[in-house]
């Protein structure tokens, strides 16, 4: 127990050593890091962002909307399916997302023609195996007709994957530094952004679907409030800049959002009115082309998100495929919604669940107050040590000092997130990491109280607190690993100190010390490493 | 020299005393969590929360005032750490996710214009009902599988009676936290649901020490009595068990002391946690051994026997 093998000597050394070599860049100013050579390590605790400051948004992506326009879709189009097929249906309704009608027409040919629909519907989806998107199930003449479970959930992942491109291409036009955007779950989205101490910029950013769409003014009919009712095909929409004042506009799209290539916000020249800029793709620039060149004299809406920005009147054929939005913005909305063009529509609202933001000063605090509290609970802890165990006390807190070096070397080296809790986490750790070494001095002292010589006392004191310590030490790791795997932020910050103390006082306690005891042991002082018995 | 390492103490003398004192604390616990209820933060209520500073004293009456004005509901204003650092919470409000994000906009215009314009947000939280559900849920969860998870563990390593014990004392001190929160009313939340896992882990952890001792010295002593034996593993460990217990709280007060206003609460839950967790493992886990009839021929190899 007590002999150490130059191989195994080597190799505590050398953890110690790698330790430190992770650990020492804390201690370092980032300007004289950076003069370093680069082989050695060079990386930070990287801090939450509760210690740094900054913002965490938890977004979800509105599923339920995105299914309900999917089946907003197949109902237009079953419609539409009948009609042209002149099929007579009655009592249809739609259900928990579910087409219901009774039908006595319904043939194979109309049947797979249904079927059909979905794949117009759902783009560029793949057909999945040899199951259909769309279930239709039929009963004496009712029909029940709904997309399967297994196409929702492709759409819903499709949906989420899309909205999580389209937000960080958002987020990262606003130029934050290092944002992470992660999925979480099936439908969420978690955004950290550090150093934002107010993210309302961005939340309104990531508030706007950004669904442009180019439709013509309908002006069979003038907007009636006390019938407000639109003419088929047409709908009312009100103006982005008062909410009373109405639009009738046609349905049908003429140009939407995807086809554009370009937005930059600017200034009109004559009017110096804040604008955004805009170019079609080729395709969009057709369509708009085509669809301006036959409308001339009649207006036309700029419509984003349902409410008409503007609707200017088309005074000759746009062919160029470019064109300008101007709708009383101010330069800074000018500049969002040229971001927002760029970056593209989302698929579905996003919904903000949770925001969490902590100010850079507030941050500052948090990380003096846990240091001070590390160290005045450090001088405590050790000083106690000294006065229980005096030398033996003496070897314990080296043992725990190299033990905060390797926590500190473990943080940077994996680039764990230290949090406030975090800090905690260490502290405690400081006041429990001497527990390993307790258990064996206290072992050690009993094993000479019933009368072994000091080598044996030694070497049986460690035999018999090792399974105590791995008993011990596992009930505290399971409870750690419970709260990695169940929290999330900063208390599972906690959780990672906690566990990556457990195991460096377990490997302190079991190599350092003994290897000091054994040192010591070999020199074979009387009062072995000035252990004092009372009798 | 402090020494223990001598000490007799019949710590099993007093365990009528001490399990009455328990019981009647839980019953007390249990008796708060109906009357008081916890004092649950907005991590598991949901609602908003902003820590604020200016640079000189704000009275908190105007500042309740102000945001009473706006109709917002149950408001609660308290200093927080110093007469210049005000924590303002706003309850949920009807009307899900979307509504709860417009509160910390509204708030903040409100205060700005009301009482100083150079105030400091030093710190805004907003979560909304779905998440709070998520969290409330998911937080208790991780409670039960941490005990549930020590109880299989012990049970592994040791043997069904102990594993009870162990069981009962870490539910005593999880009881009495929640108890001692109810009573004090400070705030719950997430970081307390982590306190808690890890009083779980300490007070494991205590109580495997004492538990590893008497099984020792069951396999030692096999004729001895049963009581005497507890208290003489009791005695044996009870070093261990203070300076443990000592180190552990010297850091912890400390950081009570001077970790700041934001990890308080989280920081006493976890002296608490110490405190009981100690007391329990020596006067619950300990005696309870003496009901629960373990077995004396232990095998002297291996400790994995479950099926007596």
């Amino acid at each position: 127990m007590l002999y150490f093998s130059r191989s195994k000597t080597a190799l505590i050394v050398l953890s110690v050593l790698l330790g430190l070599l992770f650990a020492f860049p804390n201690f370092i100013s980032q300007s004289k890091l950076d003069s370093f050579p680069n082989i050695l390590p060079k990386q930070k605790v990287n801090l939450g962002l509760d210690l740094q400051g900054g913002s965490h948004l938890l977004l979800e992506v509105d599923t339920e909307a995105i299914i309900a326009e999917r089946v907003e879709n197949l109902n237009s189009d079953l419609r539409k399916l009948f009609k042209t097929n002149s099929i007579n249906y009655i009592n249809y309704k739609i259900v928990d997302d579910t087409l219901r009608f009774s039908s006595s027409e319904i043939s194979r040919e109309i049947e797979s023609k249904i079927l059909e629909l979905s794949m117009s519907n759902s783009q560029n989806l793949l057909q999945m195996g040899d199951e259909t998107n769309i279930v239709i199930d039929e009963n004496n003449n009712n029909f029940q007709i709904y997309y399967s479970d297994k196409f929702k959930k492709q759409v819903i992942i499709n949906a989420v994957s899309q909205s999580l491109e389209i937000v960080r291409r958002r987020i990262d036009e606003l130029g934050t530094k290092e944002p992470s955007i992660q999925r979480q779950g099936e439908s969420r989205i978690i955004i950290q952004l550090p150093g934002l101490d107010s993210p309302d910029r961005i939340k309104s950013l990531l508030g706007q679907t950004a669904k442009l769409t180019f439709q013509l003014v309908d002006t069979s009919v003038s907007y009636d409030p006390n019938n407000a009712k639109a003419p088929i095909g047409s709908e009312i929409l009100p103006s982005d800049l008062d909410e009373e004042f109405k639009y009738i506009i046609k349905k049908r799209i003429m140009v939407g959002g995807e086809n554009l290539v370009d937005a930059q916000p600017g200034f009109d020249p004559q009017t110096n009115e804040p604008i955004v800029s805009f170019r079609f793709d080729r395709i969009g620039a057709k369509k708009f082309g085509r669809a301006t060149q036959s409308n001339i004299g009649k207006p036309f809406a700029i419509v984003l998100d349902g409410k008409v920005v503007s609707a200017p009147v088309i005074r000759e054929a746009i062919l160029g495929g470019s064109g300008q939005i101007s709708g009383g913005f101010t330069s800074e909305e000018a500049n969002d919604l040229a971001i927002l063009l760029r970056a593209g529509a989302l698929p579905a609202p996003l919904i903000i669940l949770e925001e969490r933001s902590v100010g850079p000063d507030l941050g500052a605090d948090s990380i003096s107050a846990g240091q001070n509290a590390a160290i005045i609970g450090f001088i405590a802890v050790i000083v106690f040590m000294v006065l229980i165990y005096r030398r033996f006390g003496l070897l314990a807190d080296i043992a725990l000092i190299i033990n905060l070096i390797l926590v500190l070397g473990v943080l940077s080296l994996f680039q764990a997130t230290l949090t406030l809790p975090g800090i905690a986490g260490i502290i405690l750790t400081i006041g429990m990491a001497v527990d390993a070494n307790v258990l064996i001095f206290e072992r050690i002292k009993e094993e000479i109280r019933n009368g072994s010589n000091m080598i044996n006392s030694v070497q049986n004191g460690y035999k018999r607190a090792l399974s105590t310590i791995l008993d011990a030490n596992i009930t505290t790791l399971i409870a750690a690993l419970i709260l990695f795997f169940m929290a999330s932020g900063p208390v599972r910050g906690f959780s990672i100190t906690l566990a990556i103390g457990i195991f460096t006082s377990v490997f302190t306690a079991f190599t350092l010390t003994r290897f000091f005891i054994s040192m010591s042991a070999k020199k074979l002082k009387p009062n072995f490493v000035g252990l004092k018995i009372d009798d | 020299m402090i020494d223990f390492s001598k000490s007799s103490i019949d710590f099993l003398k007093g365990k009528y005393v001490a399990f009455i004192t328990s019981i009647i604390l839980i019953l007390l616990s249990i008796g708060l969590v109906f009357l008081n209820g916890l004092n649950f933060g907005i991590d598991f209520k949901g609602g908003t929360l902003i820590e604020i500073e200016t640079q000189n004293k704000i009275e908190i009456s105007e500042v309740r005032s102000s945001l009473n004005s706006l109709s917002l509901g149950d408001i609660q204003v308290q200093e927080f750490g110093s007469d210049k650092n005000l924590l303002i919470r706003i309850e949920q409000q009807q009307g899900g996710d979307q509504i709860q994000q417009n509160v910390l906009e509204i708030v903040k215009q409100k205060l700005t214009s009301d009482i100083t314009d150079t105030i400091n947000f030093r710190r805004t939280e907003v979560v909304g009902p779905k998440v709070s559900g998520e969290l409330i849920q998911s937080g208790t969860i991780a409670i039960l599988v941490a005990v549930f998870a020590m109880l299989i563990y012990i049970w592994l390593r040791f043997e069904w009676q102990f594993s009870l014990g162990a069981v009962i004392a870490l539910l005593h001190d999880v009881i009495l936290t929640i108890g001692v929160f109810c009573l004090t009313q400070l705030e719950f939340n997430l970081p307390i649901i982590a306190a808690i896992l890890t009083i779980v882990g300490y007070s494991m952890n205590d109580t495997v020490v004492v538990y590893d001792r008497v099984r020792e010295n069951l396999r030692k002593f096999r004729s001895k009595e049963i009581t005497s034996l507890l208290n003489l593993s009791i005695n044996e460990t009870l070093s261990r068990t203070i300076v443990t217990s000592v180190t552990t709280l010297l850091a912890l007060v400390s950081l009570y002391i001077f970790g700041g206003e934001v990890i308080k609460g989280f920081t006493f839950a976890m002296i608490w946690g110490v405190l009981v967790g100690t007391y329990s493992s020596i006067f619950v886990a300990a005696p309870l051994l003496t009901y629960l009839d373990v077995k004396r021929e232990w095998n002297t190899t291996t400790a994995v026997d479950s099926t007596k």
